[in-house]
C-alpha cells in the first residue's frame, strides 16, 4: 500500500463506582428503566451537582499506571448540546483542564517487538442516558445517565487495524488490574471511537480523518478500521477527496455509513461549570494513590518469567487477567512446581471454567489450597494425572472440593504393596502363557498384564506400582 | 406596637413575642393575611399562588404541636416562584415551565419549614428572574403598593411588593444582579443579599450560578437578620455553599456605629442619579456618622465595567442553565400541529417548545449567552469578562482592607412607570448599574429604606460588607433604621 495509516482512539471507560458521579443513585447495569435516577441526574431545575470523590480515586489511578502527568487543579466544564437523553442538555465534563496528560501504553507489535502508544489526556465527565427506538415514539431510560466517565484519548500513534485492536486489548488488560472498570464492551462499560486517516507513505502532512462510533466490540474495531482503510485507499487511489466527517459501523453489513458532516459538527460552548467548585490535588494524594497501584500485567510477565521461569507464552496466558495471576501466585506459594501448575491453569482449569461459563477464576469456588491439594495427591501417587484431569472438571461444575470427591468416590488409587503383589500374582497364575510370552524376550507383554491388574482394580490401581511390582516378579 | 387588631402589619419579631404570650393564634395570624391578600392583591398582583387550604391545615397542624416551636414559629413566608417547594408549583413566572411541581424542596424551604415557618405561597417574579421591573412574568406585572401604576422592581418584585403592602410578613427573594435589592429599594422594605456561598442554592432554579444567592425581604433589619440566622449556613447538596459558622445576627443589633469607617465610592455618586435619591442618601450618610461613624471618599475604579460584564457573564451561565427546559421531561411542551414543517420531529419539539414556552426577554437573554459562549467569541466575551470580574472583586479587596462598609444608594431612580422602559432593555438594564457590582465580586450587600422622593416613593440606600460579615451590614443598616422612621411608613395601595 502506498499508503501510511493514522489511528487515533478515543475510548470511554464507565467507571465502577456504586454510586454515580454526582448524586448518590446506583450505577448498577440492566435494572428497569428510570429505576436508578433522582432529580439530580435527571437534571431537574433547581438541582445541583455534588462530586463523588470515589470517582477521582478511581481516575488518579487509571491516569497514574497510564503514566500521565496529573493536573494539580481540578475543575469541571459544561459541554453544552442538545439531546434527549442528556436532560440538562449540557454534559458535565472537563475540556481545557483534563485530569490528566502526556501518557503511555506499550502494545506488541505484529513483528514480535513493543511500540509505545502515547495518552494525549485522560478526563472524567458524566454519561448520558439510553434512547429506546420505537415505532411510534422514542423512549428514554436515564439509568445510566451520570455514571461516571473516564475519557481516553491517544495520540495517532497506531498505524494500523491490529495495533487498534492490541492498544484496546493492553488497555483493558490494565484497566481491569487497576479494578477501576468492568470494561465490558457488550454492556458499554467500555466504548470507543476511532480517528482514522492516511496520508502518502513517508508523508509528513495528515490527511483527512473520518470518526468512527458505534463500535461495540475490539473486533469490531479492528473491522471496522479495515474497512475504512480500504474505503479511504480506494478515493485516495482515484484522486477522490476524504470528507471529515463521523461514520457509523454496521457490524451485520460489515461497513461504515456517513453519520454527520463537519459542517453539521456541534458547537459545545464550553465553559467552567459554575456548580463545582475547583479544588487542588495534593502531591502527598497523588503519592498515596501511587503507591498503592497493583503491580500491573508487563511488570507481572517480566517477573514470572524471571524469578519464576515461566515461558514468554505462558506467562502472558496467566497474566492477561489478574485474577488468573492472583490465583497462580496463592497456588505456587503452596506448591513449587510453577510450569505444572500454570499447565494445569491453562489447560484443563481453563477448560472447566468455561464448561461452567464462569469468566473469570475468581466465580470458581475451589481455592488455590484445594487445587494444589489435588496435584500433591497425583505427586503421591493416590490418584492418577489421568483422574484428577475428571476430578478437576467434577469438582469446578459441582463446586466441590477434590479431595472430597475422591473420597466419596472411593477414587483413590491402591497404593498399597502387599494386595498389589497380591493382585499381580493372581493375574501372573491366570495368564501363564503371556508370563512365558515375556520371558521369552517379548518385553511389550507386560501392558496386558499391567491391563489385567487395572481390569480387577476399576482402575484404581498405582500404574506406576503395578508396573514396578510385575517387572520385578517377572524376572526376578 | 402597631394595631394588633390588624396583626397582618406586623413583623416577624412582633408576631414571635404575639405567638409566644399566646396573644395570637396562628389560624387567627393566617386569616387576617388571607383576608388581606383577597382585599389588595387584586390591584398589587404579587402573588402567582395561594393554597388557602392546605395553609389552614399548615396553620391547625403548627398549633397542635407546639413542641415544634422554631425559630420561625408561625411566622408566614412568602416564596419567590424560582424556589422550590415540593409539590407546589413553582414555574420562575414562565409558561415553560407551567404544570411543573417540583418533587423536593429547595433546602431554604427545608430550613423555614424546620423552624415552623408557614409558606404562604409563591411570589411573581421576571420571568427566570429575567429583568428589574416585574414585568416580564407569565403572570402579567406586579404593582408598586406605593403607586400602582409603577412597577416594583425586578426581579424580586412580587417577595418586595407583597412585604410592602402587608400581604406577609415577610418573604425569600433571590439576588443575581439587584434581584432583592433593587425590588426592596423601590418597594420601600429592606433586602438582604448574603455573600455568595452563604445560603445554598439548592432548589433555587438557576439563572446565573456563579451569581444567584437567596435572601430575604423584610419589613425591618431586625426581621432579616431571624430569617438569615435560619436559611444561612452549609449545605452538602450545593458544593458552592461555605462551611463557614453562622452567627447569631441578631446578637450584633446594637444603635451606635462607633467605629464603623464607611467608604463612599465616588463612582456611585454621578450624573443620571436621581437627585432626589442623591440627597436621601447623603443625609442618611450624615446620620450614620452622627451615630459614630466616619466616613471618607474612595474609589472603585472598575465600577463602570460591571453592567458590561454582568451581561456577558449571567446571560451565558443562563443560556445553558436554562437549556434543561425542552419539552422532554417536565413543563410545557408545545403541540406539534404543524404537520406541513419538514424540520426532523426532535427539533420541531426543541424549536416549537422553547418559542411557545419562553418569553421575549429570555430568549434575548439565551441569544446573548449563546453568542457569547460561542466558538471565536468565548475569549473576547465570556473569558475577558471573568478577567473584568476579577479586577472588580479586587477593588473591593482594596478598599475593604481601610473600610468596613460601603455606602451607595440601591438604584439610580425610584421606581419608574410600568411599561417605561420595557422596549428599552438598555436602559432598564441600568437600573441595577449600583447593585451588580456586589453579585460579580460575591460579597454581601443589603438596602434599606432611607426616604421618599416628593411623588412619595420609596428610596433605598445600599450597604455593602466584607465577604462573610453579614453582621457588620446588619448592625449598620439596624442602627441607621432604628434612628429613623422610613421603615414604618405603609403605602396607601392606590394610583399615584
Amino acid at each position: 500500500m502506498k499508503y501510511d495509516i493514522v489511528i487515533g482512539l478515543e475510548v470511554h471507560l464507565q467507571l465502577n463506582t456504586k454510586t454515580k458521579i454526582f448524586c448518590g443513585c446506583s450505577t448498577t447495569f440492566g435494572n428497569s428503566p428510570n429505576s436508578q435516577t433522582c432529580p439530580v441526574c435527571l437534571g431537574f431545575p433547581g438541582v445541583l451537582p455534588v462530586f463523588n470523590k470515589g470517582v477521582l480515586d478511581l481516575s488518579l489511578r487509571s491516569a497514574l499506571a497510564l503514566g500521565c502527568t496529573v493536573s494539580k487543579f481540578i475543575k469541571f466544564d459544561r459541554k453544552n448540546y442538545f439531546y434527549p437523553d442528556l436532560p440538562k442538555n449540557f454534559q458535565i465534563s472537563q475540556y481545557d483542564l483534563p485530569l490528566a496528560k502526556d501518557g503511555l501504553l506499550e502494545i506488541d507489535v505484529e513483528d514480535g517487538s513493543r511500540k509505545r502508544i502515547r495518552i494525549r489526556r485522560v478526563h472524567m465527565e458524566e454519561d448520558a442516558g439510553k434512547l429506546v427506538h420505537e415505532k411510534e415514539a422514542s423512549l428514554v431510560d436515564f439509568n445510566r445517565c451520570g455514571t461516571p466517565l473516564l475519557e481516553i484519548v491517544s495520540e495517532p500513534d497506531i498505524n494500523s487495524p491490529e495495533e487498534a485492536y492490541r492498544y484496546l486489548t493492553a488497555l483493558k488488560e490494565i484497566l481491569r488490574y487497576l479494578e477501576v472498570s468492568d470494561c465490558n464492551m457488550e454492556e458499554g462499560s467500555l466504548r470507543c471511537d476511532a480517528n482514522i486517516s492516511l496520508k502518502p507513505k513517508g508523508s509528513e502532512e495528515l490527511g483527512t480523518k473520518a470518526e468512527v462510533k458505534n463500535v461495540n466490540s475490539f473486533k469490531a474495531v479492528r473491522g471496522a478500521l479495515s474497512y475504512e482503510v480500504q474505503r479511504q485507499e480506494e478515493l485516495l487511489s482515484n484522486s477522490e477527496r476524504v470528507v471529515q466527517e463521523t461514520r457509523l459501523w454496521d457490524p451485520d453489513k460489515e461497513v461504515t455509513v456517513s453519520m454527520r458532516s463537519k459542517e453539521e459538527a456541534h458547537d459545545y460552548r464550553y465553559f467552567p461549570e459554575p456548580d463545582l467548585v475547583p479544588f487542588v490535588i495534593t502531591d502527598k494524594t497523588i503519592q498515596e494513590v501511587r503507591s498503592a497501584l497493583p503491580e500491573l500485567p508487563q511488570a507481572k510477565r517480566a517477573r514470572f518469567i524471571k524469578e519464576i521461569g515461566l515461558s514468554e507464552y505462558d506467562a502472558g496466558v496467566i497474566t492477561s487477567e489478574k485474577e488468573m495471576a492472583d490465583y497462580f501466585e496463592g497456588c505456587i506459594k503452596l506448591y513449587d512446581k510453577p510450569k505444572v501448575v500454570a499447565n494445569w491453569l491453562m489447560g484443563d482449569f481453563t477448560a472447566a471454567l468455561k464448561e461452567k461459563g464462569l469468566e473469570s477464576i475468581s466465580q470458581c469456588e475451589m481455592d488455590p489450597a484445594d487445587f494444589i491439594g489435588m496435584l500433591k495427591m497425583i505427586d503421591d501417587g493416590s490418584i492418577s494425572g489421568k483422574m484428577a484431569k475428571s476430578i478437576l472438571a467434577e469438582a469446578i461444575q459441582e463446586g466441590k472440593a477434590p479431595k472430597d470427591l475422591v473420597s466419596a468416590k472411593g477414587l483413590t488409587q491402591i497404593s498399597d504393596k502387599p494386595q498389589l503383589e497380591d493382585l499381580v500374582g493372581k493375574a501372573m497364575e491366570e495368564n501363564g502363557e503371556v508370563v512365558e510370552e515375556y520371558r521369552r524376550g517379548k518385553k511389550g507383554a507386560i501392558a496386558y498384564l499391567v491391563g489385567q491388574v487395572m481390569q480387577k482394580t476399576k482402575g484404581k490401581a498405582n500404574p506406576k506400582l503395578v508396573n514396578e511390582i510385575l517387572r520385578k516378579k517377572l524376572e526376578g | 406596637m402597631k394595631d394588633p387588631k390588624k396583626p397582618y402589619t406586623l413583623t416577624a419579631h412582633q408576631i414571635s413575642n404575639l405567638i409566644r404570650e399566646k396573644k395570637i393564634s396562628i389560624s387567627a395570624l393566617l386569616d387576617s393575611l388571607l383576608k388581606r391578600i383577597d382585599d389588595v392583591d387584586k390591584r398589587v398582583k404579587g402573588f402567582v399562588s395561594v393554597d388557602k387550604k392546605s395553609l389552614k391545615e399548615r396553620a391547625k397542624d403548627l398549633e397542635s404541636e407546639p413542641k415544634s416551636v422554631g425559630k420561625l414559629y408561625g411566622i408566614p413566608v412568602t416564596i419567590k416562584d424560582n424556589i422550590c417547594v415540593e409539590g407546589e408549583p413553582t414555574t420562575c413566572g414562565s409558561k415553560i415551565l407551567a404544570g411543573f411541581r417540583p418533587p423536593y424542596n429547595a433546602t431554604v424551604v427545608e430550613r423555614l419549614r424546620g423552624e415552623g415557618a408557614l409558606l404562604l405561597g409563591k411570589a411573581n417574579m421576571d420571568e427566570f428572574a429575567f429583568g428589574s421591573s416585574c414585568e416580564t412574568s407569565c403572570y402579567g406585572p406586579t404593582h408598586n403598593p406605593w403607586d400602582l401604576d409603577r412597577i416594583p422592581g425586578g426581579s424580586s418584585g412580587g417577595s418586595a411588593a407583597t412585604v410592602a403592602a402587608d400581604e406577609t410578613i415577610c418573604a425569600l427573594g433571590s439576588d443575581t444582579g439587584g434581584s432583592i435589592r433593587q425590588p426592596a429599594a423601590l418597594c420601600g422594605v429592606v433586602g438582604f443579599k448574603p455573600t455568595y456561598g452563604r445560603v445554598s442554592r439548592y432548589g433555587l432554579i438557576a439563572f446565573a450560578s456563579s451569581l444567584d444567592q437567596i435572601g430575604p425581604l423584610t419589613k425591618d433589619v431586625r426581621d432579616s437578620a431571624l430569617l438569615l440566622n435560619v436559611i444561612a449556613g452549609f449545605d452538602p447538596k450545593d458544593s458552592t455553599s461555605a462551611e463557614i459558622d453562622v452567627p447569631d445576627y441578631t446578637t450584633f443589633l446594637s444603635k451606635d456605629l462607633k467605629g464603623l469607617r464607611i467608604g463612599i465610592p465616588k463612582e456611585y455618586f454621578v450624573k443620571g442619579v436621581d437627585k432626589e435619591v442623591n440627597e436621601a442618601v447623603w443625609k442618611s450618610i450624615k446620620k450614620m456618622k452622627n451615630l459614630g461613624a466616619t466616613y471618607e471618599e474612595i474609589s472603585l475604579p472598575h465600577t463602570k465595567y460591571a453592567v458590561a460584564t454582568y451581561y456577558i457573564v449571567a446571560p451565558a451561565e443562563a443560556s445553558s442553565n436554562l437549556e434543561r427546559f425542552d419539552g422532554v421531561q417536565y413543563g410545557y411542551r408545545s403541540p406539534e400541529k404543524d404537520k406541513t414543517d419538514s424540520t426532523p420531529p426532535l427539533l420541531r419539539m426543541y424549536n416549537s417548545t422553547r418559542r411557545d414556552g419562553f418569553g421575549a426577554e429570555a430568549k434575548r437573554r439565551i441569544i446573548l449567552g449563546t453568542y457569547s459562549l460561542s466558538s471565536g467569541y468565548y475569549d473576547a466575551y465570556y473569558l475577558k469578562a471573568q478577567k473584568v470580574r476579577t479586577r472588580i472583586k479586587e477593588d473591593f479587596d482594596r478598599v475593604f482592607k481601610d473600610y468596613d462598609c460601603i455606602v451607595t444608594p440601591t438604584s439610580p431612580t425610584p421606581a419608574f412607570k410600568l411599561g417605561e422602559r420595557l422596549d428599552d432593555p438598555l436602559n432598564m438594564y441600568l437600573s441595577d448599574i449600583f447593585t451588580i457590582s456586589a453579585n460579580l465580586a460575591g460579597i454581601p450587600a443589603i438596602s434599606i429604606p432611607c426616604g421618599f422622593t416628593s411623588k412619595g416613593l420609596p428610596i433605598g440606600l445600599q450597604i455593602i460588607g466584607k465577604p462573610f460579615e453579614e453582621a457588620t451590614l446588619l448592625r449598620a443598616a439596624y442602627a441607621y433604621e432604628q434612628s429613623t422612621e422610613w421603615h414604618l411608613m405603609k403605602p396607601e395601595i392606590k394610583r399615584g
